[in-house]
């Protein structure tokens, strides 16, 4: 018999076909693989099993008989547990509170306890003695009835004194958990307040929640996205014991090592439709691949060797507290040159947010400088960051030399010359500029001219406006410019018609809100929009969080392009795979302290793990040790070719 | 095999993810029309209830048919060019007030102190009338009283959104215990500063240095004309100023994500007592109005008398669009005078009271609509099933009666609608809110 069986079950939401006809089914005692993309409907799938949606059409049997899942109530009554992507833990309780909070007091009816009890009674009396006297035989019914009353009459104080003790004395319910978390080796204490607890341990509160309640279907919603390779294969030990103990298991995941690895059987869904099962053993990752994005997808990305790289951005002994106080970011410092992507590691919640947010000028920066080289050596003065008067003084202490090298000395010249001389670009920078950043708000960073671009990890909340249109959106960064009291949308618009086509956005009109285009489209308008001034210094938190495959890869080729301008990229991943394909050199955050910073070519994903969740004893700090002459002896031969071929794209 | 009446619950909710604006319009009017058809039966009955009384005491009384309420109705409206002009008139006060809070709710600011905001306005320019009438020149009289009326306004408004900058306290309840203090004080000014008579009420009515009569008057030698020019230009001034000054867009940005506002270096504080100061003027302004120009007195129960709160309604119910806002209020104030024209043949009927009843009744069914406009409800499939057959007939008897004018333009004109002409019966046809609407289940 099936443990779960799904037949055509349907979802559409609006026009999106979340799932289409999916049949599905579960043995009892299997871990089964859902696989799929993000957004090919694995997560709304399960939300139908666990009553958060109900479907629009189609079937589900548990243990054989078809039910009708309506709400998690039900789902709960079927045995089937869910262990969601975003834990609803309550972070003040410690974890045996969490685990038995809203649970019911058994039931215990007085009206049918005062029935049984009359009912026996009855039986009592009528199998007395026939041959007892009158007497005794009355004597003997008063007892029964007496006997029957004061049981009745206490009833009231007995359920009282049980939900006394169910809801104040939930001391033995703590060692009845402990029992469970023992019987399937999960490593935990369960005293301990959520708070408290790292994301693997809240993982397991919810895991043991789940299996306290009586769960034998257990969901398991990408449980290993927020774990360390060490903590995944704890998670993967549980697992199996699970499976032991004759529980059913489905895991979400979009991660290939991992189904091969762990399940016994692997379902993939495609675009919300269902694509087919294979057994685990007779299938490989390729094979599974091709099941997930359908057409074959080149998985390489194109890595060029920094050019060039000069420090652009420059953090020392960065501290940050975050609305606790408590120090989110603590000394942290590093270089980010132009021209390479700069990976940040990390578990998510270990001070990403802050560091970026803290360099962009959006969070307070409680000490450590923040120092932005601006390449402008050799460059020419422009009006576009300098007024006649702020050139007239960084001409007095001698900032500016004329092409030829001389000096310039603008006393005596007339404002229409030194215009001329400007616009002729004729007079350049003797050195890079050098601005602190700290305690700069970030319109200050955009009026001092600074190109600093910003790609938060909540999209919609922070970097775009969800009810307003893409071209509104595009002028977000740059409607304070000129003195008209109004705002120019004829700029915008040219700049979001060029992002729509240049990077295949799927909307209807410019004049569509962002809100309704799907997670990858408006991941494209943010970006777009952010390299569309040309940044120097380019900040990307979780770009690619919740894209398609083909979307992820036009981000990773968009940072790429941006590396070659030179720019600075910083990228915030999770992807350990992606951020060791794509990076040039990685900075891990462990607790809010850098853990190391690596060369990417050279690093493995267990040690970027390792460096996530322990702070090593001496702190490595990977730095570009390649001076310009020196750079052909280091690289080896055919990548030198790349690097010359590439500056000569860059002269042309 | 499967029975689909036991496994599914009777109907459930989904949420539209995309709102159709001519449906959700059309809903809205629909809404409207109900609401005075269920005035009219409302009254219908009251009047008959009304009559008995009157009958037992004797009295005799005028047979009443819904045609004789409607002829109230729109005679109350529309029945005389005087009463055109106070229709206008009300409406464009209302409007000033819906306006005077738009940037505030746009900005996502819940200011429901409009009350309190035009009293002190009104307070203002009072002040300004008792002291210097007949001292000062007329035309020095009317500018003192706009700039303090201005001033007393902005002030008022300005509070909160400095408690709001500063602490970030909540503006809701602090307007609206704003208002109560407006009305103390005005009070205070009323019995303890002002009053001049033995009744123990401010009246300006034709002082010198109150605005003069301009244009055609009613029957109380009220005039209209100028208020409504400035409304219009003031709407017009505040259409635009929302939708194409960087203002505008930052008030938006603040309002819909305060985040991104901080991304992109908008200072949220400035931006919103700014906002309130602009509010101010606006509320300043519909004071100075009231009391130098409509009302000519200063009492704290009629001269505002709930505009402030109505205002706030009609923003809300125009989805703060200035232009939608004109004929709201327009709606509105038909309402509150076609039912005042109603109440004024029946005896024993307050007319406030009444209207006051009879645009509850709108804003009732009005607000009700908008469930209807975000949600959809999905009915058990055989029923569904029913519903849709029920529909489509419509649509076919629809699309046949257009075919029959000689008009081949049929409402989609997809191979499925023509199958659906061939056989009606059979096909089972989408209901027209299905195929228009993206639904989307409710958690």
């Amino acid at each position: 018999m099936k443990a779960i069986e799904l037949v055509g079950i349907t979802k559409t939401f609006g026009s999106v076909h979340a799932n289409d006809d999916v049949t599905l089914d579960v043995e009892k005692g299997e871990i089964l693989s859902l696989l799929g993309e993000n957004g090919s409907g694995k997560t709304t799938l399960m939300n139908m099993l666990a009553g958060i949606y109900f479907p629009d059409a189609g079937h589900i049997f548990i243990d054989g008989k078809e039910v009708l899942i309506k709400s998690p109530i039900d789902a709960f009554k079927h045995k089937i547990g869910m262990v969601h992507q975003h834990f609803k833990l309550v972070d003040l309780f410690t974890a045996a509170d969490n685990i038995i909070l809203g649970e019911k007091m058994p039931r215990f009816s007085i009206k049918e306890k005062s029935q049984q009890y009359k009912h026996q009674a009855a039986n009592e009396i009528s199998a007395l003695d026939a041959n007892l006297d009158e007497k005794a035989k009355k004597k003997a019914i008063a007892k029964i009835n007496n006997k029957r009353n004061l049981k009745i009459c206490a009833l009231p104080f007995i359920k009282f004194v049980k939900a006394v003790a169910f809801n104040y004395l939930p001391r033995n319910r703590a060692k009845k958990l402990q029992k469970i978390a023992d019987q399937y080796g999960f490593d935990i204490d369960l005293k301990k307040k959520i708070y408290e607890m790292s994301v693997s341990e809240k993982q397991t509160v919810e895991i043991i929640k789940v299996l306290y309640r009586g769960a034998d279907k257990l969901i398991l919603d990408e449980p290993t996205a927020v774990l360390t390779p060490q903590e995944i294969q704890k998670l993967f030990a549980v697992m199996r014991k699970m499976r032991e103990s004759g529980k059913s298991i489905i895991i979400i995941t979009h991660k290939l090592n991992e189904v091969m690895e762990i399940s016994d059987r692997v379902a993939v869904l495609r675009k919300g439709k269902y694509i087919g099962t294979v057994k685990t053993s007779e299938t490989s990752e390729k094979e599974l691949t091709e099941m997930m994005v359908g057409a074959k997808v080149d998985l390489n990305i194109d890595r060029q060797l920094p050019v060039d790289p000069q420090p652009r951005l420059v953090v020392e002994g960065l501290t940050v507290r975050n609305k606790d106080g408590l120090h989110a970011i603590e000394d942290v410092s590093f270089t980010v040159n132009g021209g390479e992507i700069l990976g940040i590691a990390g578990i998510s919640g270990n001070g990403q947010k802050e560091l970026l947010e803290g360099i962009a000028g959006l969070q307070h920066v409680e000490s450590g400088n923040i120092i932005f080289y601006n390449p402008k050596e050799n460059k020419p003065v422009t009006f576009f960051h300098n007024d006649l008067k702020q050139v007239k003084k960084k001409a007095e202490i001698g900032m500016f030399h004329y092409p030829d090298g001389t000096p310039v000395d603008l006393k005596g010249k007339s404002n229409k010359e030194i215009t001329k001389l400007v616009n002729d670009e004729q007079i350049l920078y003797y050195e890079n500029e050098v601005i602190d950043l700290k305690h700069r708000t970030p319109r200050e960073i955009q009026e001092l001219g600074i190109k600093l671009s910003f790609v938060p990890e909540d999209r919609l909340n922070m970097g775009l406006v969800g009810n307003m249109s893409i071209v509104d959106n595009m002028m977000l960064r740059s409607y304070r410019k000129g003195k008209s009291v109004f705002v120019n949308r004829k700029r915008p618009k040219a700049l979001a018609d060029k992002i729509i086509d240049d990077l295949g956005v799927v909307t209807p009109s410019d004049m569509t809100p962002v809100r309704r285009l799907s997670g990858g489209n408006v991941q494209k308008v943010l970006v777009g929009r952010e390299i569309s001034s040309s940044p120097k210094v380019l900040m990307s938190a979780y770009p690619v969080r919740g894209l398609d495959v083909n979307s992820s890869y036009l981000i990773y080729n968009l940072l790429n392009e941006q590396k070659a301008r030179n720019t600075a990229v910083v990228y915030v991943g999770e992807d350990l795979d992606v951020l060791i394909a794509l990076c040039d050199r990685i900075l891990v955050l462990c607790g809010g302290k850098v853990s190391a910073i690596v060369d990417a070519r050279k690093v493995t994903k267990e040690q970027l793990g390792l460096l996530m969740t322990k702070m090593p004893e001496t702190v490595e700090r990977y730095e570009y040790a390649i001076p310009k002459d020196t750079k052909t002896e280091t690289v080896e031969t055919n990548t030198e070719a790349e690097v010359k071929e590439e500056e000569s794209n860059d002269k042309q | 095999m499967i029975n689909n009446k036991i496994h599914e619950p009777l109907f459930h909710l989904t949420k539209r993810t995309s709102v159709n604006a001519k449906r959700a319009w059309a809903l809205r009017c629909g809404a409207f029309i109900v609401s005075i058809l269920l005035c009219a039966i409302i009254t219908l009955i009251i009047v008959e209830l009304n009559n008995q009384r009157l009958v037992s005491e004797g009295k005799a009384v005028d047979p009443y048919s819904i045609g004789q309420y409607f002829d109230d109705f729109f005679t109350g409206a529309f029945g005389t060019p005087k009463v055109v002009w106070g229709l206008f008139h009300e409406t464009a006060i209302l409007l000033l007030v819906a306006l005077a809070v738009t940037p505030c709710f746009k900005m996502k600011f819940w200011n429901i102190g409009g009350e309190g905001q035009i009293l002190m306005g009104g307070l203002g320019a009072a002040v300004a009338i008792q002291f210097m009438s007949g001292k000062a020149s007329n035309a020095s009289t009317i500018i003192v009283s706009i700039i303090l009326a201005i001033a007393f306004g902005v002030v008022w408004a300005v509070i909160p959104a400095l408690f709001k900058a500063k602490w970030n306290t909540n503006e809701t309840l602090l307007t609206l215990m704003m208002n109560y203090i407006a009305i103390c004080l005005v009070d205070f000014f009323i019995s303890s500063v002002a009053v001049r008579n033995q009744t123990g009420k401010l009246n300006f009515l034709n002082w010198p240095g109150t605005v003069p009569p301009i244009g055609p008057a009613d029957f109380a030698g009220r005039t209209y004309i100028l208020k409504i020019v400035i409304v219009a230009v003031i709407t017009t001034i505040i259409a635009i100023y929302m939708k194409y000054s960087k203002h505008g867009y930052e008030i938006s940005v603040v309002g819909e994500s305060p985040n991104t506002a901080k991304y992109v270096g908008i200072n949220t504080k400035a931006v919103i007592i700014r906002t309130l100061v602009l509010c101010g003027v606006m509320c300043g302004i519909c004071g100075f109005l009231l009391v130098s120009a409509t009302s000519q007195t200063l009492n704290t129960e009629s001269t505002v008398g709930g505009r402030g709160f109505v205002g706030v309604l009609i923003s809300w119910l125009a989805q703060f669009n200035p232009i939608f806002m004109v004929l709201v209020s327009f709606l509105v104030v038909f309402i509150q005078k076609g039912s005042a024209g109603v109440a004024l043949w029946q005896d024993g009927f307050n007319a406030t009271s009444y209207s006051s009843v009879m645009t509850g009744i709108f804003f009732f069914l009005i607000i009700a609509v908008e469930f209807f406009v975000n949600y959809k409800l999905i009915f058990r499939s055989d029923i569904q099933a029913k519903i849709d057959n029920f529909n489509g007939k419509i649509k076919f008897a629809f699309t046949k009666k257009k075919n029959a004018e000689g008009s081949a333009i049929l409402q989609d004109t997809n191979g499925e609608e023509q199958v659906e002409e061939a056989q009606p019966q059979i096909v089972e046809i989408e209901s027209p809110a299905s195929d228009e609407t993206e639904a989307k289940e409710e958690e």
